[in-house]
């Protein structure tokens, strides 16, 4: 049987995240089909017809999907689902909002968040912020997965796969889009940034994130932040690296004036290299940094952004 | 309206967990324990629609052995009326508790259930989706502000690029987020009230659930350790070691 991926996309446009997916669906099968369920389906289908072991691309317009609206999304999926034996979605924000709802709707259990696919079957997955990591079996004649993107290198590219189109009517009648408000930035997203550099609540406050700036443009970083320092209200939510925020594991990450709880350090530690600035010396986060530097930060910000 | 707000007794955020000498689970033995964080959320939220006048009863509800007793004391301490102990064994598949809660919510005809987002033992972050269709409710998922308006709620969620608010038609499911509100400290005239407060237990078998796992436990691990590094003297060793040694800018 086949196995489905749903794509993850935004504004007409195909997010890193799914040639993740696809390539945890890889290490099941070799028959994988890609929905692509959106308003302006074409742009997206076409980037994820070319991801390397896709042989099929399904398409389906439609204004709630491309508003990642739970309800709609799992009524389209559920309308093909009995045609697959793995359904994957990346562990996002919508992933991890609709394919519950997929699963419970087709009265599945669902496994979420993987880093690792043992067999056809059994998956290994953190759990306790990270602290252990579960090898877990599925009983299900039909599996429903989310992946951790950060665990999986994405799949490479192919010449185009074929694209069709499916019919549905979508049934939802208990939700609808409101508003969006879209953090507008020019800088890489956390989840696909090659570099990120990240402040804590040793940054005072959110006016000296700006520190952070100038680094990040030189690195071409993306701007994280802890939970303690979302929590002071010094940055948004969408800027938090840990358990409850983000899942980053950039080539090169850098901590600033953070501690390193545990919820942080789960959001992070599989970064290749991870520097941490920081004036206590006894701060956790040095126990997994590659680089330490004790210092004060706004010594070592301005410093370190000359020179580079 | 009443609301419904389902808790999960988990490890206190600030143990550290261990994995057990045969790798078959975390040891939990003499751990302190304590409400799931984002379900403290949930139940602030709830009390806090109640104490705006949104609200006329707030109901917790816990699923477990007798030890989540603690957990919803805790609950009518903050401000709930009433709590239910679903009395059934521990590790449930989260289809399962969603089953469960899905028979309460059929008894007790809540407009809001209002869930944490996510517990932080198993991290799946699935229930309240799962609550959600099987009751052919919306969902309102990683909520950072909740409104109730008219019939409806309006949930603004913590999604990867910024805010998304969404619209939902009641009875409804909400799950909580982080910034959604700071929940507060029981006092002790409240924890004493609380004790009597009403707290009924039924069991599982009662409301008729197939709890049969659909997800077997093969194994639990403690992950790949990081080693401590170096400690560099300044930013030009620093950004030396990163050119030469690290190759990473």
């Amino acid at each position: 049987m086949a196995l489905l991926v749903i794509a993850e996309h935004e504004n007409g446009v195909l997010k890193p995240d799914t040639a993740k997916a696809v390539a945890a669906a890889l290490k099941v099968g070799n028959d994988i089909h890609v929905l692509v369920a959106a308003a302006n389906v074409d742009p997206i289908a076409q980037s994820a017809a070319q991801i390397d072991g896709v042989s099929k691309v399904v398409t389906f317009t439609d204004e709630g999907c491309e508003q990642h609206l739970a309800e709609s999304l799992s009524d389209v999926v559920l309308s093909i689902a009995n045609n697959y034996s793995h359904i994957f979605a990346s562990a996002t924000t919508t992933g991890k909002n609709f394919m519950p709802r997929v699963a419970a709707l087709l009265d599945k259990s669902q496994i979420s968040d993987i880093i690792d696919v043992v067999s056809a079957d059994t998956f290994k997955r953190p759990i306790y912020a990270g602290n252990a990591i579960a090898t877990v079996q599925s009983n299900e004649e039909l599996k429903l997965i989310t992946v951790r993107s950060s665990a999986f290198d994405a799949s490479g590219e192919q010449s185009a796969c074929e694209i069709s189109s499916l019919e549905h009517n979508v049934n939802n009648t208990v939700s609808h889009f409101v508003s969006a408000e879209v953090t507008e930035s020019e800088r890489p997203e956390l989840t696909a940034a090659p570099v990120i550099i990240s402040g804590g609540r040793g940054m005072q406050n959110g006016d000296n994130f700006a520190l952070l700036n100038g680094i990040a443009d030189k690195l071409g970083a993306a701007i994280g932040a802890s939970r303690a320092a979302v929590d002071a209200g010094f940055v948004p939510n969408d800027m938090q690296v840990g358990q409850t925020g983000k899942i980053v594991a950039p080539d090169l990450y850098i901590a600033v004036g953070i501690s390193g709880a545990i919820q942080h350090l789960a959001g992070m530690k599989d970064s290749k290299v991870i520097v941490a600035i920081n004036k206590d010396p006894d701060a956790a986060i040095f126990q997994v940094a590659d680089y330490g530097l004790v210092a004060d930060l706004f010594d070592v910000l301005p410093e370190l952004e000359a020179a580079l | 309206m009443k609301i419904l707000v389902p808790v999960k007794r988990v490890i206190d955020y600030n143990v550290k967990v261990r994995v057990n000498s045969d790798n078959t689970n975390v040891d939990l033995n003499n751990t302190k324990m304590a409400m799931n964080p984002f379900c403290e959320i949930a139940v602030e939220e709830a009390i806090r629609l109640k104490e705006a006048g949104n609200a006329t009863e707030v109901v917790v509800v816990s699923i477990g052995d007798k030890a989540v007793h603690e957990q919803l004391r805790t609950a009518l301490a903050l401000g709930a009326d009433r709590a239910i102990h679903i009395d059934a064994a521990q590790n449930l598949d989260s289809l399962h508790v969603a089953k469960l809660l899905a028979k309460l919510v059929e008894q007790e005809q809540p407009e809001l259930t209002i869930l944490g987002k996510q517990a932080i033992d198993s991290d799946n972050n699935q229930t309240g989706q799962m609550l959600a269709a099987l009751l052919g409710q919306g969902q309102g998922t990683f909520a950072s502000k909740v409104e109730l308006n008219d019939g409806k709620v309006l949930v603004t969620r913590e999604v990867d690029g910024g805010l998304q608010t969404v619209g939902l038609a009641l009875p409804a499911v909400v799950t909580t987020d982080l910034r959604l509100n700071e929940p507060r400290y029981a006092t002790l005239p409240n924890i004493m009230k609380a004790k009597r407060k009403p707290l009924e237990t039924i069991s599982a078998d009662s409301l008729g659930v197939d709890l049969t796992p659909r997800v077997t436990l093969l194994k639990v691990e403690e992950p790949s350790k990081r080693e401590a590094g170096v400690i560099v003297e300044d930013v030009a060793e620093l950004v030396s070691k990163l050119k030469t040694e690290a190759k990473v800018i």
